[in-house]
């Protein structure tokens, strides 16, 4: 394999990573705050799909689908908190994984009722429709670049927003000692609120990015959920910059193995976990027992 | 079960006696829904070792579920029954062998991150029946004979009747709560339940709780096996699907709805949820919205499981008061450990 496809391969899989980054960042705050698991966060990423179909199907615009995709995930999670997700702050994790686990049954079959069981494709904006020429057969499309360009920056305003902001430290504070920063008089009831509320809008925006390139489809929200759980395994519960480490490492454990061992490739990424586990049962920046 | 009182004992009687004789009571139909529900509880009973009994949350009993199934159609020849004595032992040595090596890793870690990883490892074996070429990739494939009991060249029993099916089904669910039962009663069953209830003094105690805990998770993933065995059985059929994990956390609901510290407790619980369920599903095609919902209230409002409605109803809040500080004191402190 010569260099440039090798090249791509390793584009490929930073990508990848990125949207991963996005789904599951938004998983480990919410659990790192708000001590709740939520398996129905890979819906969201469904969702978020969904909604870009449906908008930019009806005005044309991705843009649209963009932003009316992020506003209506972040509203719904707002309405979830409120209606569900706080009676279950200091219930055991079984409570949280049966009550996500009934809220998968219901969002996807209103997905069902919504939009029915066919698959869709999205245009992407017009402007990001063309591909790069790198030698006589291989081709890079813009797109993907624009993705990787849109997660970089996401992912920056993320770090900025935890690490130098009011807001992201009384997060900080939160996920490193909830009853210590609530005697403080951090109003964590609006905090959770909001924090859940971002993290279902971010999984929601990944979707939203990839539906140009993956098609959407009725059970597209699995396989990232369980990726986004391996992310999270891999980079620590509660570690946004565990999450980008282990969402880099999965995609591009994904990309290459895909090329270089096609009969094992969709069981590489959780040897990859299983060698981590062995070697830190944490996760790579994880540190507190949880 | 040594200070149950007379009555109790008078009604086990009576269900077993009804359970036996139910394949001449109903149509060969129910007598099918009986069996699936024995299939089910048995799943939900093996859970329940972990899950109630060892206090740790796991969302991979599907795969160990599926991949007997999966060792059933695979062993048994394409044209002729297999044999019951080969088949089924290989079936529950895979399932143990896959438990020993996916609980070997994931009780490393603790808490959410154990139900995250079990997930994470279930999921890998759906996709690797569901990627791969093996027994039909992402169709599944189908088991065209159920397996036979012979001795000595003498048909013992004809699994292909209904009737006999499910006695062998109920004769394998009865040993599994027997099992079930001893396990729990144990001094290893003590030490399992010490470690849930505060690990830290268990462990001071010189329990070895990772031992104890992984013998636990094997034993359940093959009785989980057993159950996925007779279900490849009776429904003729493998699919990557049996292994999903929303298997695995359908029947941490019927777990959940039966009772979580009773032996057979997610025996009813999986009666209860898979009647609903049929109820469901004749009355709408969106049965699973309504299902999701009814979850979700189970969740908020019964944490006792459906056990606490007849608490609610009949007033043994006297038994509960007298039940609860016991329980409730070793769980704060272990929430301080």
């Amino acid at each position: 394999m010569d260099l440039v496809s090798l090249a791509v391969q390793l584009l490929n899989g930073v990508q990848y990573g990125l949207v991963l980054f996005l789904v599951a960042s938004g998983l480990t705050l919410v659990f790192g705050i708000l001590g709740v698991i939520n398996l129905a966060h890979g819906a969201f990423y469904m969702l978020g799909a969904y909604l870009t179909y449906w908008i930019s199907a009806y005005t044309g615009s991705f843009w649209l689908a963009l932003a009316g995709g992020v506003a209506i995930a972040f509203a719904i999670g707002l309405l979830l908190e409120e209606i569900f997700v706080k009676r279950l702050y200091g219930r055991d994790h079984l409570a949280q994984v049966l009550l996500s686990f009934g809220l998968i049954l219901v969002l996807d079959e209103m997905r069902h009722i919504l939009f029915g069981k066919d698959v869709h494709s999205v245009a992407a904006p017009a402007f990001l429709q063309g591909s790069i020429r790198l030698t006589e057969v291989l081709s890079y499309p813009v797109y993907r670049l624009a993705i990787c360009a849109f997660c970089l920056a996401v992912a920056a305003a993320i770090f900025f927003v935890i690490q130098k902001t009011r807001i992201g430290m009384i997060i900080r504070a939160g996920a490193e000692n909830r009853d210590m920063a609530r005697a403080l008089g951090i109003p964590f009831d609006l905090v959770n609120r909001y924090v859940f509320a971002a993290g279902i809008a971010l999984a929601a925006l990944a979707g939203i990015v990839v539906a140009p390139i993956s098609t959407v489809f009725p059970g597209m929200d699995n396989q990232m959920l369980i990726l986004s759980f391996v992310v999270v395994v891999l980079g620590g519960i509660g570690s946004v910059a565990g999450a980008a480490i282990g969402a880099l490492l999965i995609g591009i454990t994904d990309s290459f193995g895909k090329v270089f061992f096609p009969s094992v490739s969709s069981i590489s990424v959780y040897l990859v976990m299983a060698a981590v586990l062995l070697w830190r049962p944490n996760g790579i920046l994880g540190q507190r027992e949880v | 079960m040594r200070g149950a009182p007379i009555t109790g004992r008078l009604a086990a009687a009576a269900l077993l006696a009804a359970a036996i004789a139910l394949p001449f009571l109903v149509p060969a139909y129910y007598v099918q829904f009986a069996t699936k529900v024995l299939i089910m509880g048995l799943l939900a009973m093996a859970l329940n070792l972990v899950v109630g009994f060892g206090g740790l949350v796991s969302l991979c009993h599907a795969a160990f579920f599926g991949l007997a199934g999966y060792v059933l159609a695979l062993a048994a020849p394409q044209y002729e029954a297999g044999s019951l004595w080969l088949t089924l032992p290989l079936a529950v040595a895979a399932a143990a062998l896959a438990a020993l090596a996916i609980g070997a890793l994931s009780l490393r870690t603790r808490g959410v991150y154990f139900i995250m990883v079990t997930l994470a490892f279930g999921e890998m074996l759906f996709f690797l029946f569901h990627d791969t070429k093996i027994a039909g990739g992402s169709d599944g494939t189908f088991v065209y004979f159920k397996p036979e009991a012979m001795i000595g060249g003498l048909r013992l029993l004809d699994l292909e009747k209904p009737a006999t099916f499910y006695w062998v089904v109920l004769a394998a669910t009865l040993a599994g709560i027997a099992l079930l039962a001893a396990i729990v009663r144990s001094p290893f069953g003590h030490a399992l339940a010490a470690a849930r209830v505060n690990e830290r003094r268990a462990r001071s105690l010189g329990f070895p709780i990772y031992r104890i805990r992984l013998t636990a998770f094997v034993v359940s993933g093959a009785l989980a096996g057993v159950a996925g065995y007779f279900a490849a059985a009776q429904y003729g059929y493998v699919a990557p699907q049996m292994l999903g994990w929303h298997v695995s956390a359908t029947v941490l609901v019927m777990v959940v709805l039966g009772g979580m510290r009773t032996v057979t407790g997610p025996l009813v619980g999986a009666a209860l949820l898979m009647g609903l369920e049929e109820v469901l599903r004749a009355a709408t095609e969106h049965w699973k919205l309504v299902e999701g919902i009814i979850i979700m209230i189970i969740v908020l409002t019964l944490s006792n499981g459906i056990r606490q409605l007849f608490e609610m109803a009949f007033g043994t809040a006297t038994r509960l008061a007298r039940r609860r500080p016991a329980e409730a004191l070793p769980a704060r402190e272990a929430g301080h450990a």
